[in-house]
């Protein structure tokens, strides 16, 4: 199989000929993915959707770009980092909480981490909230890095195809940004705990 | 109670939550109707752009069936041993019908 399906092929060329129904099979296949990765950047669902729709004009405007020298997917997964990050810099915000603004679940769950870290299970709802809270404080880039490096796994050559950052600079964010992050954690636990 | 917290381990454990918790891939009802609407609000497709697509898209294989007859029609006339010109061929076609009824008279 050539790196474009053919399927994708086929719908592609179609839109290109300007049968604009053709980018629908499209978005119906590919529009779950989407929504995963702007989940993971937006909390609120009317923002999740508006990355999304987004993306797909984007795509929908820039298909001629689109040589087909490698998979649909992955050009279309690169327009939906970029415009998370974009995102995410339209929306950056620059408010720090401290451990009192934590909610009664969160501050439970760190204060048994600080007592017995085994007893305080990364999968419960308080870990999540609390990981999405300190997400929230850091810098874009820092956001971006950390959830694409740490959380997704995702390698520093990929990490490169995603952004179109150059390898070296991915890991001087990627170092930059778990500082950031230890930085941000010791901030809220500072108070109670340091 | 520890005096001071692991910050490294907490990071991780943190980040170990956030990898157990994938978000969701759940689309809205009707989704793809709405990115398709907002591209036909932005590009209304009138009559003649879509013929202009339509004539556009059949150029290439009109192009081909003209040629495949044009081969096709030397071919005949070569094989045949014919040595009628075009020119003779079009005058003989078109003053068929003037010659028509005078025959018939």
């Amino acid at each position: 199989m050539t790196p474009v399906e053919r399927d994708d092929a086929e719908f592609i060329a179609a839109v290109r000929g300007g049968d604009l129904a053709s980018f629908e099979p499209l978005v119906t296949k590919y529009e779950s993915r989407i929504f995963a990765t702007a989940r993971r950047y937006a909390r609120r669902e009317s923002e999740v959707e508006d990355i999304v729709q987004e993306v797909f004009l984007k795509a929908f405007h820039k298909l001629d770009t689109f040589r087909g020298d490698a998979p649909f997917e992955h050009w279309l997964m690169r327009l939906a980092v970029r415009t998370c990050y974009d995102f995410l810099r339209a929306h950056q915000r620059n408010r720090e909480t401290s451990f009192s603004e934590l909610s009664d679940g969160e501050g439970d769950w760190l204060e048994r981490f600080a007592t017995d870290p085994d007893n305080a299970a990364e999968t419960e709802d308080a870990a999540r909230e609390l990981v999405n809270r300190m997400l929230a404080e850091l810098s874009p880039a820092a956001r971006l890095i950390i959830t694409l490096h740490e959380i997704e796994g995702r390698s520093v050559k990929e990490i490169r195809a995603l952004t179109g950052w150059s390898e070296s600079l991915v890991k001087v964010r990627a170092f930059r940004a778990r500082a950031e992050m230890q930085k941000c954690l010791a901030r809220i636990a500072r108070s109670k705990y340091l | 109670m520890r005096e001071r917290m692991n910050l490294v381990e907490l990071q991780q454990k943190l980040i170990a939550s956030a990898r157990s918790h994938p978000p969701g891939d759940t689309v809205p009802l009707g989704f793809e109707h709405r990115i398709l609407a907002r591209l036909r609000a932005e590009h209304p497709l009138d009559f003649w752009s879509g013929l202009a697509a339509t004539l556009w898209r059949l150029a290439v294989p009109g192009l081909a069936a003209a040629l495949v007859l044009g081969v096709w029609n030397y071919a005949t006339v070569v094989k045949g041993g014919a040595e009628v010109s075009l020119a003779a061929d079009l005058e003989s076609t078109v003053y068929a019908v003037v010659d028509a009824p005078a025959e018939t008279l």
